[in-house]
């Protein structure tokens, strides 16, 4: 099996009180070692869910979950998360939040060797210098670098990000995106990417699937074929236009709207 | 400068607090078995010091352990409304219920129960009157913790009890801080209300019992004044604790 993640025909409906709600029907995804794999798709659709699924924080109802050629049905020690909120604890440092999963997975780890391996991350980033700083005293951009720290610090299989960069500024978000690019260079993992972002999805991507409509399957899958080391200037290129173009088109198909309606 | 204003600021407060009572009485020409002033007091204190000192120290030990039962009773709840649905909807009405019945008609009952128990019946009514706050603001801490939170360290494969000591704890101790400063003041409500009500009791309740006897005006008024002085003490204890285990929910003032 050379895939490094394999979503096999996965359905799912969470139960409500007005009955079951399909939010996953027979989703495939296939995302092979050290390939960054951006998903979008319409509000609602159930990219959250993929995300928990992956993470083996839940089961799905029908399908299969694979990693690393193992069949998902707990939490694994091998996957990093990162979410739109950075959920960094306050009563902790910069470094110290960094170096939580350690704690957990490591801890027989000497204190000093994992923050040594906490520097190594926070200097990547631009954040040497604000390591004994408490969450409170960075910015909205600043925490989430450090919530990237957290989620690699421990070399996982999988990065798990859900919109990550969403509630940060137009430029902020382009700097992390530029950041994201140089942590895979010199840390390869494997990462599934939850976005509305499609020029993000397209930067970071090497494959963009886009999910339809509420119950979710794959509705279209992009190969991004630009090279590793881009820049932002390549957004402006006419191949990534004609890329957002169609992406934008299948958003559209997928919002349940008629290509022709604007 | 700061330092010189945190401590002139509420004691020149107090002060003027002590010069409104003097002068109220002085206006009013109050006799001493109506209503005592601030300038009663020294003598009364100076009279009666080593009965404040025995009884003021029992008041206080006995308010302190019913606070500390409070707290681990409390926060057991706590965790366990904050744990589970089921157990939040059984024991929310029957906490709010408990929390509304006026204590002092327990103290008959308890004294009943427990007879001739002085120090356990007073230990008891203070922990009975303070553990609400602290049971509600920690199962609401920890019940309003944000799913991300969790999802980290479950991710993991971290247990419940690692999660709880990592996140779930620390993320709930300014809540509960906040519950303490409550309960501290709600503990001395009991303690004194059992000192009080109870014959031959003991503590600053019973002191201001026998002041009311001996219409000693002076003495009443000057336990009232060493019942606010020992809260005042105990609150603050609580504010240091804070400042040590949640100053990080402090926000820096700009």
């Amino acid at each position: 099996m050379a895939n490094l993640i394999d979503i096999k025909g996965v359905t799912h409906a969470y139960r409500t009180k007005a009955g079951p709600l399909p939010v996953l029907r027979d989703l495939n995804i296939a995302v092979p070692e050290g390939e960054f794999c951006a998903v979008v798709g319409p509000s609602g659709c159930g990219k959250s869910t993929l995300t928990r699924l992956v993470a083996g924080l839940m089961k799905p109802d029908t399908g299969e979950v694979w990693l690393h050629g193992e069949l998902v049905k707990s939490p694994r020690k091998t996957v990093g998360m990162a979410f739109q909120n950075p959920v960094m604890l306050e009563w902790r440092t910069i470094l110290q939040n960094v170096i939580l999963p350690l704690e957990i997975v490591a801890p027989s780890m000497p204190r000093a060797k994992k923050e040594a391996r906490a520097m190594e991350l926070l200097e990547m980033v631009g954040l040497a210098g604000f390591e004994n700083k408490t969450p409170s005293q960075l910015s909205g951009g600043m925490r989430q670098r450090a919530s990237l720290c957290r989620a690699i610090v421990h070399k996982p299989d999988v990065l798990i990000m859900d919109e990550p960069f969403g509630a940060l500024d137009n430029f902020t978000r382009e700097d992390l995106w530029q950041t994201m690019r140089d942590l895979r260079a010199k840390e390869p993992f494997t990462c599934v990417l939850i976005t509305h972002d499609l020029r993000e999805s397209v930067f970071l991507g090497d494959q963009v699937i886009v999910l339809s409509g509420r119950p979710a399957t794959t509705q279209y899958v992009m190969d991004v074929t630009l090279p590793a080391d881009r820049t932002l200037d390549i957004l402006y290129t006419p191949e990534v236009a004609d890329m957002l173009h169609i992406l934008r088109d299948q958003i559209r198909i997928a919002q349940g709207r008629d290509g022709a309606v604007h | 400068m700061d330092n010189l204003q945190k401590f002139a600021v509420p004691l020149g407060a107090i002060l003027g607090f002590l010069l409104l009572w003097e002068g109220i009485v002085w206006v009013n020409d109050w006799p001493n078995y109506v209503m005592a002033s601030p300038s009663d007091l020294p003598a009364a204190y100076i009279r009666f010091w080593p009965l404040f000192l025995e009884m003021g120290w029992q008041t206080l030990w006995r308010t302190i352990a019913g606070l500390a039962l409070a707290v681990v009773f409390g926060t057991f709840l706590g965790m366990m409304m904050g744990f589970s649905r089921i157990a939040r909807d059984a024991l929310y009405p029957l906490l709010v219920g408990f929390n509304a019945i006026p204590k002092a008609t327990l103290v008959p009952v308890l004294a009943l129960l427990f007879i001739g128990q002085h120090d356990f019946n007073t230990v008891l009514m203070a922990f009975l009157i303070s553990f609400f706050p602290i049971a509600v603001s920690v199962g609401i801490g920890l019940s309003t913790l944000e799913p991300e939170y969790r999802d980290i360290l479950r991710s993991l494969g971290a247990s419940k009890i690692t999660i709880f000591r990592k996140i779930a704890l620390p993320k709930t101790l300014p809540e509960f801080f906040g519950a303490l400063k409550v309960s501290v003041t709600l503990a001395f409500i009991g303690t004194n209300l059992v000192e009080i009500v109870s014959p031959h009791g003991r503590g600053l309740g019973a002191l201001f019992k026998s002041g009311e006897t001996n219409g000693d005006y002076p003495l009443m008024f000057a336990v009232l004044i060493a019942l606010a002085f020992l809260g005042i003490v105990l609150y603050y204890g609580v504010v240091a604790l804070e400042k040590t285990f949640a100053g990080w929910a402090e926000r820096p003032a700009h």
